[in-house]
This record gives C-alpha cells, sequence and structure tokens, in this order.
C-alpha cells in the first residue's frame, strides 16, 4: 500500500461521502417544493409543517455537501497536480459554471430557510423552486466533468501537451449526455426512496399519523416516477459506454473473450487468470440483445485490450451487478406501489408494503455508490480515458495516508452525527403531530 | 490582458470572502473566547448573525479556488503541492469548522454535546483562517521554486518561516476585528451585548497595529520580492489610506457610530489586501509562477471572463436580496 494507493482511497472516499449529500442535496429542494406547494394549493396545514421539517433537515445535509464539496474542489490539486495542470483549463469551466450554481443555491436556500416570515407565500415558494433547479444545475455541470474524464474532447494531445484547447467542445463531449441524465435522476430516485422510507418507518409504528402519511405519498410518488425511468436511462448509459470505452462495458459485464452473440452473465466470480467467469447467470445471447436489440451482434471482449490496461474485473462487475440489483428492487416496489393505488386507492394501510418500502429505504444510495465504481473503477488505469494514467496524475508528497486516516476518522464521525441529529428531527415530529387527524 | 482580468476577479473574490467570511470565522473566535455573565448572551448573538449567510459567505472561497484553477491551472497545482501540508489542515479545520455550526445550531439538545461543538467551533476558526494567512504568505516568500512546472523545493519551503507564519496571525486579529466591529450593528437595541463587541473590536484593532508592523519587517527578510513591491510609489498612498481608514474605524466605534464603524473596517481589509497583491503583482507564486506564464490558454480564459459577467449579472441582485433580507436591521424572527 503506497501512496498512490493512499491517494485513490481519499479521493473515493471524499466523493463516496460527498456524492450522499449531493443527491439530497438535488432530490430534497424537490420534495419540499413539492409540499409547499401542495399547501399553497389545498392550505392543508400539515403540509406546511412538512415543507418545514423537510427544510430543516435539508439545512444541515446541505451545509455538510458544501464542505465536503470544497474539499473536493482542493483535493482535485493536492492529490491530482499533474491532471489539474492540464485539464484545469479544460474542465475548469464546468466548475466555474457549477461555482455559480452553488452561489445561487446558498444564497437562495438562506432565503428560504430564513425568509419564511418575511416574504409573501408565492415569493418564498419560488425562492426554493430556485434552490431547486439550482441544485439540478451544479449536479449537471459538475457531472459533465466527469464525463469528459471518460470521453475526452475539445483538444488536441501531442508530444505530452494540450492544445486548441474548446472548454465548450468538452463541455458536449460524448458521455455527457447520458451521464447527466442519469445522475440527475438517480438523485430523485434515491432521495424518493430515502425518504418514503423514514416515514414508512414512523408509520408503522404509529399508523394514524396525517403527517407521515402525506410524507410518505409524495416522496414515493417521485421515486416511483423516477426509477422506471432511471432504468430506461440506465440502458442509454451501457449502450454508449460499448461504444465509448468497450474495455469498461466488457469488465462491467466481466465478458473476456470477444463473441457474436454475447451471453449477459449476472454475478458469478470473474478469473482474469482463466480469462472465464464461474458461477454466473448466464443468458445467451442477452447482452448482445440489450446493447443493439440484434441477438447476433459481436461483443469485444477485454482479451483485445493490453493487460496493463484492465480495470479491476470483479470490482466493476459485482458493483455493475449490485446497481442493476438495486435498481430492479426499487423498481419492484414501486410496482407494488402501483398496484395498491390501483386497487384502492390510499397505500399506506398495508403493514407489508411499508415493511418492503423501509426495506428498499437505502437501496437508491447503495446503487449511486456502486454506479459510481464502476465509472470511475471501470476508467482505469486512465484518469483520462486514453489520454493520461492515474498513475501520471499523482502528487509527488509523500505520507498520503496520514490525511486518508484523518478524513476518515472526520467523514465517519460526521456522518454518525448527521444521522443522529436527522434522526432525533424525525422522532420530535413523531411526537408533535401523532394524531392531528382534523385535516 | 485576459489573464489580468481574471487575475483581478480572483482578488475580488478573495476580498469578498475576507470581508464576508472572514467576519464568520471572527465570530467563531469570538465563541471562543466568549467569557464573563453574558457568554451565552454572546454566542447566540453571534450564532444569530451568521446563520442565514455563512453558505453564501463560503461559497467565496470556492469561486477563488474553481477560478484559480480554471484560469491559472499550473499556478494552483504549483500550489497545491508545494503547500499540501497546510492547504490540508486549511481544509480539514474548513469541515469540523462549518458541521460543528450546523450541529451546534440544529442540535436540539441543549447542554453538553451543543457546547462541545462550539468548542469545536471556535478551535477551527482559529486554525483556518490562521493557515489561510500562512498560506498567502508562503506564496510571496520566494522560498517555493519551480522548474519545467515541477516544485523543486518540497513541501517545507515558504510556510514555516517567521513571515508566513506572523502573516497567519495577522490574519486571525484581522478577521477577529472584522467580526467584532460587526457584531457591534448585529446586536442594535441590546446596549450591554453591543459594548461588549463594541470593546472587543476596539481590543483587537489596537492588536492589529503591532501584528501590521511585525508583517513588515519580517517581510525585508522573508518576502524579499513583496517588501521591494511595498516600496513602489503606491505604497504611501496606500498605506495612507489605509491608516485613515483604521483611524475612522477607532474614532467610529469609539464615539458608537457603528455604521460607519463598519464601512471603515471593510475598507481597512480591502486596502490591505489590495496592497498585498499589488507588491506581489504579477507573480503568483514568487518568484517563477506570474499571471502571465500561468495562464490558461486565450480560448479558456475568454470564456473565463464572460461567464463571470454573467455570473456577476445574477449573483450580485440575488445577494442584495439576501442581505436585504437579513441585514436590514429589521426585528428578527427565527425560522
Ligand atoms: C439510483 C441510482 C441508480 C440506479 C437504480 C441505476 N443506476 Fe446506473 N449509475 C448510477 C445510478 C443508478 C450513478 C451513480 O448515478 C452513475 C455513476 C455515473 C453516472 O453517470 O451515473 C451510474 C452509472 C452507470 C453506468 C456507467 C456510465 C458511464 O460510465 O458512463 C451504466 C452503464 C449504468 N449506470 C447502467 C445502469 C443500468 C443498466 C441500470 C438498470 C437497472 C442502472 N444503471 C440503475
Ligand atoms: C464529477 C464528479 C467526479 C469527478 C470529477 C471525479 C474525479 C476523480 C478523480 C480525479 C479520481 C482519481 C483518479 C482516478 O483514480 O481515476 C477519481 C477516482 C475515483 N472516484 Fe471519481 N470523480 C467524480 C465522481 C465520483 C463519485 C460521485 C464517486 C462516488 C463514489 C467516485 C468514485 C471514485 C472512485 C471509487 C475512485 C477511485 C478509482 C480507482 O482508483 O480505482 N467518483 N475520481
Ligand atoms: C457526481 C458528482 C457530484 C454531484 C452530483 C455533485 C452535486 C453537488 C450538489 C447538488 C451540491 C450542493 C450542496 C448540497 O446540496 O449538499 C454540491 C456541493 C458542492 N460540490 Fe459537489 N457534486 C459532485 C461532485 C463534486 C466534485 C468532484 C467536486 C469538486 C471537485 C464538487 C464540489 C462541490 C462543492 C465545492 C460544493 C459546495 C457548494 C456550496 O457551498 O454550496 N462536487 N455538489
Amino acid at each position: 500500500m503506497d501512496d498512490f494507493f493512499f491517494a485513490r482511497s481519499l479521493m473515493a472516499m471524499s466523493l463516496a461521502f460527498h456524492i450522499v449529500f449531493a443527491a439530497l442535496g438535488i432530490g430534497m429542494p424537490l420534495l419540499m417544493v413539492l409540499a409547499e406547494g401542495t399547501y399553497l394549493r389545498t392550505r392543508k396545514p400539515v403540509y406546511l409543517e412538512l415543507a418545514k421539517r423537510w427544510a430543516k433537515g435539508t439545512a444541515v445535509l446541505f451545509g455538510v455537501g458544501a464542505v465536503s464539496g470544497t474539499v473536493l474542489s482542493f483535493e482535485l490539486g493536492l492529490l491530482w497536480p499533474g491532471f489539474m495542470r492540464n485539464a484545469g483549463a479544460i474542465i475548469g469551466m464546468p466548475f466555474s459554471l457549477e461555482g455559480f450554481a452553488f452561489f445561487t443555491e446558498a444564497i437562495f436556500i438562506g432565503v428560504y430557510l430564513y425568509g419564511r416570515s418575511r416574504l409573501s407565500p408565492l415569493l418564498h415558494w419560488l425562492a426554493g423552486v430556485v434552490v431547486a433547479i439550482s441544485g439540478i444545475l451544479s449536479g449537471i455541470f459538475v457531472v459533465t466533468a466527469n464525463a469528459w474524464m471518460n470521453a475526452p474532447a475539445g483538444f488536441k494531445f501531442a508530444n505530452g501537451k494540450f492544445t486548441e484547447i474548446d472548454p465548450v467542445a468538452a463541455m458536449l463531449n460524448p458521455a455527457s449526455l447520458h451521464e447527466v441524465l442519469h445522475m440527475t435522476l438517480a438523485a430523485f430516485v434515491a432521495t424518493g426512496f430515502a425518504v418514503a422510507a423514514v416515514h414508512a418507518f414512523f408509520l408503522l409504528q404509529n399508523p394514524r399519523s396525517v403527517f407521515h402519511r402525506s410524507a410518505l405519498v409524495l416522496a414515493l410518488a417521485v421515486g416511483c416516477i423516477s426509477i422506471p425511468l432511471q432504468i430506461v436511462s440506465g440502458d442509454v448509459s451501457a449502450r454508449a459506454v460499448g461504444h465509448l470505452q468497450p474495455a469498461k462495458l466488457a469488465a462491467m459485464e466481466a465478458l473476456y473473450r470477444t463473441q457474436a452473440g454475447a451471453p449477459l452473465l449476472i454475478g458469478g466470480n470473474p478469473d482474469d487468470a482463466t480469462l472465464t467467469t464461474g458461477y454466473a447467470l448466464r443468458i445467451p445471447q442477452g447482452l448482445s440483445l440489450l446493447l443493439a436489440s440484434d441477438p447476433g451482434v459481436r461483443v469485444t471482449g477485454l482479451e483485445e485490450f493490453p493487460r496493463g490496461d484492465w480495470p479491476n474485473v470483479r470490482l466493476v462487475h459485482w458493483s455493475f451487478d449490485l446497481m442493476v440489483l438495486s435498481g430492479f428492487g426499487m423498481l419492484a416496489v414501486a410496482c407494488w406501489a402501483g398496484g395498491l393505488f390501483w386497487r384502492q386507492g390510499p397505500l399506506s394501510d398495508h403493514p407489508g408494503f411499508l415493511r418492503a418500502l423501509v426495506a428498499a429505504g437505502p437501496l437508491g444510495f447503495v446503487a449511486i455508490e456502486a454506479g459510481w465504481v464502476v465509472t470511475e473503477v471501470g476508467r482505469q488505469p486512465w484518469i483520462i480515458y486514453n489520454v493520461m494514467r492515474t498513475g501520471d496524475a499523482v502528487t509527488p508528497m509523500p505520507g498520503i495516508a496520514i490525511p486518508f486516516a484523518a478524513f476518515t476518522v472526520l467523514y465517519v464521525f460526521l456522518a454518525f452525527v448527521v444521522f443522529r441529529l436527522l434522526r432525533r428531527q424525525f422522532l420530535e415530529t413523531a411526537t408533535d403531530l401523532t394524531v392531528s387527524t382534523s385535516d | 490582458m485576459l489573464a489580468g482580468a481574471v487575475a483581478l476577479s480572483i482578488l475580488l473574490s478573495l476580498i469578498l470572502y475576507a470581508v464576508m467570511g472572514g467576519a464568520d470565522f471572527g465570530g467563531g473566535i469570538w465563541d471562543l473566547l466568549a467569557t464573563g455573565p453574558r457568554a451565552e448572551a454572546q454566542r447566540e448573538a453571534i450564532s444569530k448573525a451568521i446563520a442565514p449567510i455563512w453558505e453564501a459567505n463560503h461559497v467565496w472561497l470556492i469561486l477563488v479556488v474553481v477560478v484559480l484553477f480554471t484560469g491559472f491551472p499550473t499556478a494552483f497545482a504549483t500550489m497545491m503541492t508545494a503547500l499540501n501540508i497546510p492547504v490540508t489542515v486549511m481544509i480539514f479545520g474548513l469541515v469540523l469548522r462549518g458541521s460543528a455550526f450546523l450541529f451546534r445550531k440544529y442540535d436540539p439538545q441543549l447542554g453538553a454535546t451543543r457546547h462541545r461543538w462550539g468548542a469545536a467551533f471556535g478551535m477551527a476558526s482559529f486554525s483556518t483562517p490562521f493557515f489561510q494567512g500562512v498560506i498567502l504568505g508562503a506564496l510571496a516568500s520566494g522560498r517555493i521554486r519551480v522548474t519545467n512546472g515541477l516544485v523543486t523545493t518540497g513541501y517545507l519551503a515558504g510556510w514555516l518561516t517567521p513571515f508566513a507564519l506572523v502573516c497567519g496571525v495577522f490574519a486571525l486579529g484581522l478577521f477577529a476585528f472584522l467580526a467584532a466591529s460587526y457584531l457591534t450593528l448585529d446586536t442594535k437595541g441590546e446596549a450591554v451585548l453591543q459594548n461588549d463587541f463594541r470593546l472587543r473590536a476596539i481590543w483587537s484593532g489596537l492588536f492589529l497595529g503591532p501584528a501590521a508592523g511585525a508583517v513588515f519587517l519580517t517581510a525585508a527578510q522573508g518576502a524579499p520580492q513583496l517588501f521591494h513591491g511595498l516600496t513602489r510609489w503606491w505604497a504611501p498612498w496606500l498605506l495612507v489610506a489605509t491608516s485613515l481608514c483604521a483611524a475612522g474605524a477607532f474614532a467610529a466605534l469609539w464615539w458608537r457610530r457603528f455604521v460607519l464603524a463598519r464601512v471603515a473596517a471593510v475598507g481597512q481589509v480591502t486596502l490591505i489586501l489590495v496592497g498585498f497583491c499589488l507588491a506581489q503583482y504579477p507573480n503568483l507564486v514568487t518568484p517563477d509562477v506570474t499571471v502571465t506564464n500561468a495562464g490558461a490558454p486565450p480560448a479558456t480564459l475568454r470564456l473565463l471572463v464572460l461567464a463571470l459577467a454573467t455570473g456577476s449579472v445574477i449573483l450580485l441582485p440575488s445577494l442584495a436580496i439576501l442581505f436585504r433580507l437579513f441585514k436590514a436591521g429589521r426585528p428578527k424572527t427565527a425560522a
């Protein structure tokens, strides 16, 4: 375990931490705005209370997201100076635009949280809408920077020099569209299911709470509408990766041998030595079908690439399967919700369904983490695909194990405290608003 | 030309970060130093003054970083390599401080845990501005050398000098002074509390005099190029203007003209930063990395200037709304 290893681990850990708050920072404002909008339309006080509670939770999450994101902007330089020296001029643009989106978001979150008594209800709601939109925009900008690492565009590269730089073309690189779409939907899916799970949990203990019932319906609606779209967009992503990064796709699917009519392998144990994947569930021609809607099509296997250019196949394959599994798990819950809704209207009275919802709560975040591992580890050994190797970008600074240990402890501790704070917020709600059945 | 415009925008963001975010750090310092029978009331006033705006204030730093790495990527890579250690310590404090502040605010349980958050918040409020000052000092020290784009002087050069450390102390004092003078306005209508902060502002202002002297004296040895810069034609004028601001702030605090005190304090901080950067110009990392040799290609710079201009058109009115809402001295109601 050398400094390079710790630099990667520190980057991965910081991103894995940040992405949770980032996804909630995209999803929660939508829920707040929906709740408050419903209140403005129906005038039912429970929705106002809901908007307030969600906003309070969001404030904590947003703050942690902001500081962990700041750490990331520095870490890009602290850990990967070789990357930033060259890429800064090319992908700095989306980060700068992201900076403005954050600014708008931070300003209006201040207005929203503290301005309720000073603004008309409509203006207050509009401030929330601005928060939601700028949250989505900041996610979009930063993901285009990541997409550029996967599908670099907008420059010429020769003799180790980057010339003819075109930041706009870099932002509009071929991977941007599918990554942006998939990530934005992921934030809605994950937030929707996680929030629904929290309220399902309290409903199980306290079936008469109007508060939790109303919350559940809103959050579940967001989750259930986004999850089928997300699976379609995942298919779009997989096809795009097949074109842009065939080695990543082969690792995702644990496909060592190039073949026509390639099978879809689910699970199993990919083995780089024997170039086989044992114990996998095998769907003949499945991969060719999924990728090209044609069972006979040829799919490139890892054997076409030099060994030194392979990512960690096991990690990428298993992470990919974990993401897909989580996605289908949530889809199943969404179908159940749809069925209940179709037959009887209100869905909050079915204990089995509520329990399933609680179980599905973490799946969105599991899928997000796993999906990012697919994207990032699947790109290795490249930091800029086919242009610059990660090993050439790393800082010469020794002793990276120390900041890695320090930030790990800090983040674990923060995660613990955030969890406790949010739990307490909700417990308070549970006692405050137990039997407000008046509306 | 383009590079100069981008550098100017970095300077502007830095100034705004100092006069807005700096005051938040100063608030943390006074939080830790709160004493006497009104300690809790002082903490409460600080928390109330910072809460609605610290997110927005914090973004100025993010803007400094992203504009720096977009506009001057090699300078960014050099700084983050040579100053890896102080920057890491600084961001660690940034996380600790931001989250401790939040938790203290949102932890519905009063008492012991809340106090511990307060201590973490206060302690990080010391270390972060201190290291920010150290980093600026190190950039000017001339000890960080670069050959062929690579840092050749290791990871300790520049920032462990007396000059850089004095810069750190100066930054601490400056932010403390700034915060105390702001807080006199935020506690309008609570005469006793207001007087607490008035006295704090005066004391920390008095501390700044010798601290500034120490920066100047150590600069002769510790940052010769900067020192030389401070002897250019504009330097005496700037010194006069800064001193006038400082004297004005004192007089205003003394005679309880708190609005005036705030204006003078902001003027003072702005002029200090302007002076520092003018003396440093055109160096980004003295002496090898400059505005001209570290600039991104023109295509990037042009777009960046365009984005900054458009961004400000959206940003400044929004900020004005935020401050109009919360800083206009209307009766306060908690969220
Ligand atoms: C709620 C979250 C979630 C769910 C349910 C899914 N994904 Fe996903 N996936 C992500 C969240 C995510 C992500 C974390 O947001 C990633 C990382 C990078 C990106 O663009 O999105 C991702 C990446 C990602 C990639 C790599 C893109 C790239 O490297 O450019 C592919 C091929 C897929 N996904 C495919 C799928 C498929 C076929 C799914 C079907 C079930 C699926 N995802 C469900
Ligand atoms: C736009 C967003 C992102 C950018 C710009 C980005 C950038 C980077 C960079 C520069 C590295 C180090 C070089 C490398 O190992 O490739 C890296 C590695 C990594 N990132 Fe990302 N990343 C982003 C999003 C994420 C997210 C959200 C996750 C969440 C889990 C993530 C997970 C990882 C992992 C696991 C690695 C280590 C890969 C390895 O070394 O094998 N990334 N990323
Ligand atoms: C896929 C990856 C990412 C997504 C979707 C994302 C999205 C977001 C969102 C929505 C926020 C708003 C704050 C919140 O609500 O908690 C945020 C904060 C932030 N992010 Fe990320 N981010 C990602 C990766 C990164 C990376 C790689 C960096 C830096 C290199 C970064 C830098 C920041 C910064 C500086 C903030 C703080 C902004 C503020 O103060 O409001 N993010 N991010």
